[in-house]
């Protein structure tokens, strides 16, 4: 099986875009010579000329709206925020106006542009570019927000978003891009709007996204060897959230844990708790569902704050061991 | 080596602001930054920091020309790239090196790192993460400067890509009609990460923009020490006499790569090497002209120069002895 690291299936994805529609284009900063502040454009300022992979100046503002301008003229533009953080300068032109174009104006537009996010803590680089945005996104109707969590769904959420007719909102994670896994060569697409189970279990409901997913995993390797079944699953698309499975895995376990990076107050946690707890799994709760999620504290810098800061797998095995005990 | 003294020296007002004494002083801090991020590019590659850094080396004279033209009780802004500015503002390698290294007895205490530095109390309002951050910042305090009638006035240092935010024309917008005493000071090193300026920006200069605005801006060599420093003293000497801001636009050079994840592709070696010569490399000017107008000789030089590597040696071992800051005060600045 082809093993591919989820920068190099990101960037396979935007090829087999490119190559399939000419209306593709990049739209960022240092994406072309320097390849993205990631490395995920490497090579594609060569392959498809300045016309198609289009550096900027330092102006967020103005890729945001030059992404949502292009759009709504027939373009598929995927704009690079280079840093999550920073899309908080282009806010307005995503959100007041991209998000909310299609409505005010009753359908007369559509707005089919992505807007690629790396996010995330866990490399020291504090509190203005380790950012977990996500939830903001999520609040915007008109938008769609992807998280992929791995390098398979990385490519096959990618092209489903460039096809996709909406604004979406992909966010990346910067701990993920040297992770490896299994990605065809085949331009296949995952669509937008479907959880993914990872892994089936009896005791525990674990709700994981990006990063959070692999460490959720472990947590579940390590509570399988004391009796702990632990189902985990990713809904990799936040906004619309297929909560399916969600609710009908807490039906069988009745138990839910949900495990995020960014900040628990006002987080995606507290909405797939409220999904649940209105759906037909109250019933079946055997234990109040439970958050884990980033301190309400700005990413400091240092190691061991940081790591305070963030969810840990120590973290999750020691909530989801509480939880299945009925130690809550 | 060719002399790349400036005959000059007795007109600056750098002379006759700093004195000889003064002179030194900045020379020193310059050496100093040198040193210091020198050592912290070997820390780096030797894996003893954690995220990414932004080295000043090559900046030097516009770092300490432009701050040490300030006096106390001014304030000023900094950015991604500012050990330097910190350097030559607080003269304080410890702390900034426990900044670096993620220990506490730092100025942020393990939660700002290389790129928050900040020393409110002297007025260091900070480095920035966020390119043009500073820029309305400084107009919000040239505004509280103005209102509470303070012999003050308010810097901040960006670069020629900062230029080009929207940030940027709203504040100094807003520091023209309101003719406050800010003084904005684009550190044009060439390149923004991997874009030259001549591609990100369609005018000549980028002190023309002040015209726009309705204030003075200037376009001069940010690797003469002297000159930054008349400059800049003139725009606070103005602006403290209620004539509003100014643009200084300081043509300089980054020799490091951006970061450390830069690969560089985007120029070649031997510009780089262009740049550090005797009469572009800012150290190599000012001590040149320092020698020359007999302020230090030979041998004061090398004892400086040991004096500035001592220093950081000294910086270094205290940073790694200081403690790692403590985890259960990660909430403790949350909120006043
Ligand atoms: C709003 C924002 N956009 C992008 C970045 C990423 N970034 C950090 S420094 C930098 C280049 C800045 O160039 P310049 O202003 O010329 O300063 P220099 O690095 O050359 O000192 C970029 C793109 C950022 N930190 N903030
Ligand atoms: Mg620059």
């Amino acid at each position: 099986m082809r093993e591919l690291s989820y920068r190099e299936a990101l960037n396979e994805a935007l090829v087999q875009a490119m190559d399939a529609d000419p209306d593709v284009i990049l739209i960022g900063e240092d994406i072309g010579t320097y390849g993205g502040a990631f490395g995920v454009t490497r090579g594609l300022l060569d392959r498809f000329g300045t016309g198609r992979v289009i550096d900027t100046p330092i102006s967020e503002a103005g890729i945001t709206g030059a992404c949502v301008g292009a759009a709504i003229s027939g373009l598929r533009p995927v704009g690079d925020m280079q840093f999550s953080d920073f899309i908080t300068l282009g806010m307005e032109q995503l959100v007041l106006q991209g998000a909310r174009m299609r409505t005010m104006f009753a359908g007369q537009v559509k707005v089919p542009l992505v807007m690629r996010l790396p996010g995330g803590a866990g490399t020291g680089a504090a509190a203005q570019h380790s950012g977990s945005y996500e939830n903001w996104f999520v609040h915007v109707p008109g938008l769609k927000v992807v998280m992929p969590a791995s390098a398979y769904d990385a490519k096959g959420l990618l092209l489903a978003a460039i096809d996709d007719d909406n604004p979406v909102i992909f966010c990346e994670h910067k701990l993920l891009y040297n992770t490896r896994g299994h990605v065809p060569e085949e331009a296949y697409r995952e669509p937008l709007g479907v959880s993914r189970v990872w892994r089936r279990g009896r005791d525990l409901t674990l709700v994981a996204t990006s990063m959070m997913v692999a460490l959720a995993l472990e947590a579940a390797d390590q509570l399988a060897g004391e009796g702990i079944d632990v189902e985990v699953i990713d809904p990799r698309t936040l906004r619309p959230l297929d909560e399916t499975p969600i609710v009908e895995s807490v039906i069988r376990t009745g138990r839910l844990l949900v495990v995020h990076e960014a900040v628990e107050t006002g987080g995606f946690g507290g909405e797939v708790v409220a999904r649940v707890v209105a759906s037909e799994a109250f019933d079946y709760l055997d234990a109040p569902p439970l958050r884990l999620a980033g301190k309400d504290v700005p990413v400091p810098q240092s190691e061991v704050l940081e790591a305070a800061a963030i969810p840990q797998f120590r973290d999750i095995v020691r909530d989801a061991r509480k939880l299945a005990r009925n130690e809550v | 080596m060719q002399n790349a003294a400036r005959e000059s020296l007795p007109q600056c007002q750098a002379l006759k602001v700093l004195g000889p004494a003064g002179l030194k002083a900045s020379l020193a801090s310059m050496l100093l930054i040198r040193a210091f991020e020198e050592r912290v590019d070997q820390l780096y590659l030797a894996g003893r920091t954690r995220g990414t850094l932004h080295l000043s080396i090559g900046q030097e004279a516009t770092n300490v020309g432009a701050l040490h033209a300030l006096r106390a009780g001014d304030r000023f802004f900094s950015h991604h790239r500012g050990h330097g500015h910190a350097l030559a503002w607080t003269d304080d390698p410890r702390r900034a090196m426990a900044d670096i290294l993620g220990k506490s007895g730092g100025f942020c205490e393990g939660f700002g790192g290389t790129m928050h530095m900040a020393d409110v109390k002297s007025g260091f309002l900070g480095g920035n993460g966020i390119v043009a951050g500073g820029l309305p910042l400084s107009t919000g305090v040239g505004l509280a400067i103005q209102l509470r009638a303070e012999d003050a006035v308010c810097l901040v240092l960006f670069g020629d890509g900062a230029a080009n935010e929207g940030a940027l024309h709203e504040a100094l917008n807003m520091a023209s009609i309101w003719q406050l005493p800010v003084i904005y000071i684009c550190e044009n090193n060439s390149y923004a990460m991997s874009t030259p300026v001549n591609r990100s920006i369609n005018v000549e200069t980028i002190s023309s923009r002040a015209t726009a605005y309705g204030f003075p801006g200037f376009t001069i060599d940010g690797n003469d020490f002297l000159e930054v420093f008349d400059c800049v003293h003139a725009a606070a000497s103005r602006a403290r006499k209620g004539g509003g801001p100014t643009l200084v636009e300081a043509l300089t050079y980054r020799i490091k790569g951006h970061s450390r994840s830069d690969r560089q592709a985007y120029r070649s070696r031997e510009e780089v090497r262009r740049w550090q010569e005797p009469d572009r490399d800012p150290l190599l000017r000012l001590e040149a002209t320092l020698l020359h107008a007999g302020i230090v000789d030979e041998e004061e030089l090398s004892a400086m120069r040991l004096r500035a590597s001592d220093r950081v040696d000294d910086a270094v071992a205290w940073a790694e002895a200081a403690p790692a800051p403590d985890p259960s005060g990660l909430l403790d600045h949350v909120y006043a």
